[in-house]
């Protein structure tokens, strides 16, 4: 065993984020072709009929719906966040701007999870 | 890339350069870089689930203003584009979900197989969920 | 199809006395059906540039010496027949990702600088006395990591890896499927320490799950899919350290 090996040693912090990415990514694949498909392309092609203002309010009126939709739409910010992070450091060849980068996505997913609970619970 | 401790004495080895549009050099990366990029397509499609939330709450007014414009050409193709993107997501992901969820029963390993059809069983009923709070009621 | 006779290979030479950057040379090798890449190679050696570099061994895909470029695709020479390749002509260039010392030779001491990091061998806390006879291990425990085991060494998975090649610190899917190799071992005793290398920017959270690395392994390693798991494992495990910051460790 390698007894020079420091007790302690700090792991990276990228489980957790790893993790929101995860989440959102499942969340996503599993519930948003079907929100796409139902509330925005059907009805503008005709293959569904056009949700009416009271149907999707009295939805949005019902118990949890709300919380289901922060948790979804908060947790598909954080999927695009870090996805899209490491689609520039790859992609783009950005890696020397990582400090920005991480700053600049998941600081904009924060924003947009705290404008979502403003919208969705104010 | 070499071990940085020999580097220094060897300035004759050759390391190509790695150009910026490296994956569209073979068919397998531009997927892998297309599938990458439909993360934007779902932080759209929670951005305008969210203004269409705003929208609802706003009133009978404003919410037909939106409609009319999620009806309009333009709008819709972008959103028809969106779809594709979604749906290439869900299927590079569900596909690939076997290979990093290993699940054991007691000492039994559930199958890859049966991994995946798991997850296609429960795409299916979230959607018919959808669906159905749609537009069922 | 009428049976070429000869086909023409394209190879990349790399002369440092002579040139600053690679050229290409191309031959015209008698074609026979059961030839690989590698007896091309060898023909022109032996026959039309005797100055032809490149490393070579076993010529059965089980030593990993003769990974190269082979139409873009990193292969083993020794496993690739020219069958498949024709009409021609036939690219091979030194694999991918790594420094080309001369021709088709590359260096890969850094691969097993990183391989070292993640102690590849059996890791106890206190060696198991002679006196108590082998380690047993069933089956199913076996299985647990065979899989894995099966890495010849060959690096086509790295120079299949596009972050291996943009990210220089990149550990890589060999090094971190090995790793995997003795964590699910159940004579090692040494996950936390390797844990504790792979679990950086630098071991599975550079990997975004390209999936080159599985499609070109020859050994059916599944490097992609170890990396998967680990990132699984090692997200629960923060959890799990979270929840429980006085938790056993894993005995």
């Amino acid at each position: 065993m390698d007894r020079a090996r420091p007790v302690t040693v700090r792991r990276s912090r990228e489980p957790a984020l790893w993790l929101l990415f995860s989440a959102g990514g499942t969340l996503a694949a599993l519930g948003l072709p079907a929100v796409v498909f139902v509330l925005w392309v059907g009805p503008a092609v005709g293959w569904v009929a056009v949700p009416p203002h009271g149907t999707l309010s009295a939805l949005l009126g019902g118990a949890g719906v709300r919380l289901v939709l922060f948790v979804v739409i908060a947790l598909a910010l954080y999927h695009w966040a870090h996805r899209f992070r490491y689609t520039l450091y790859d992609g783009l060849q950005l890696y020397h701007l990582h400090q920005l980068i991480a700053t600049l996505t998941y600081g904009v997913a924060t924003l947009l999870t705290v404008a979502s609970a403003m919208v969705l619970f104010l | 890339m070499t071990n940085p401790a020999y580097r220094r004495f060897h300035p004759r080895w050759h390391r190509a350069r790695i150009p910026i549009f490296w994956w569209l050099r073979k068919l397998s990366y531009t997927r892998f870089i297309v599938r990458e990029l439909t993360s934007v397509c779902v932080a759209y499609t929670a951005i305008l689930l969210l203004v269409q939330v705003w929208m609802v709450d706003a009133g009978p007014d404003r919410f037909e203003r939106f409609t009319a414009w999620l009806a309009s050409p333009v709008v819709t193709g972008v959103h028809v584009v969106v779809l594709v993107g979604l749906l290439f997501h869900t299927l590079t992901w569900l596909h690939l979900a076997p290979r990093a969820l290993i699940l054991r029963v007691g000492r039994w390993r559930v199958p890859g197989a049966a991994v995946l059809a798991g997850h296609y069983a429960a795409w299916l009923a979230v959607s018919g969920g959808v669906l159905w709070i749609v537009l069922g009621r | 199809m009428t049976v070429p006779q000869t086909v023409t290979v394209d190879v990349q030479r790399y002369r440092p006395e002579a040139e600053r950057t690679p050229t290409w040379q191309r031959f015209e090798v008698p074609f026979q059906p059961e030839w690989m890449v590698l007896d091309a190679l060898n023909y022109i050696k032996d026959h039309l540039d005797g100055t032809l570099s490149y490393r070579w061994s076993c010529r059965m895909g089980v030593c990993g010496s003769c990974g190269m470029m082979v139409n873009g695709t990193p292969s083993l020479t020794c496993a690739t027949y020219l069958e498949t390749l024709l009409p021609g002509p036939i690219r091979v260039e030194p694999l991918r990702g790594f420094p080309v010392i001369r021709d088709l030779v590359g260096d890969l001491s850094d691969f097993l600088t990183k391989l070292r990091r993640v102690t590849p061998w059996i890791v106890r806390e206190i060696e198991r006395p002679l006196a108590d006879g082998e380690h047993l291990q069933t089956p199913d425990e076996l299985a647990e990591f065979k899989r894995y085991s099966m890495c010849i060494n060959c690096m086509l998975c790295y120079a299949a890896c596009p972050i291996y090649e943009l990210e220089p610190e990149f550990l890589g899917p060999a090094v971190i499927a090995l790793a995997q190799r003795y964590n699910l071992d159940s004579r090692d005793e040494g996950q936390e320490g390797r844990t504790d290398v792979i679990s950086q920017h630098d071991g599975i959270w550079a990997c975004t799950f390209v999936g080159e690395c599985s499609t070109v392994c020859p050994k059916d390693v599944d490097p992609a899919g170890a990396i998967q798991r680990y990132k699984l494992d090692a997200a629960v495990g923060w959890v799990r350290a979270l929840a429980l910051p006085f938790g056993s460790r894993k005995a």
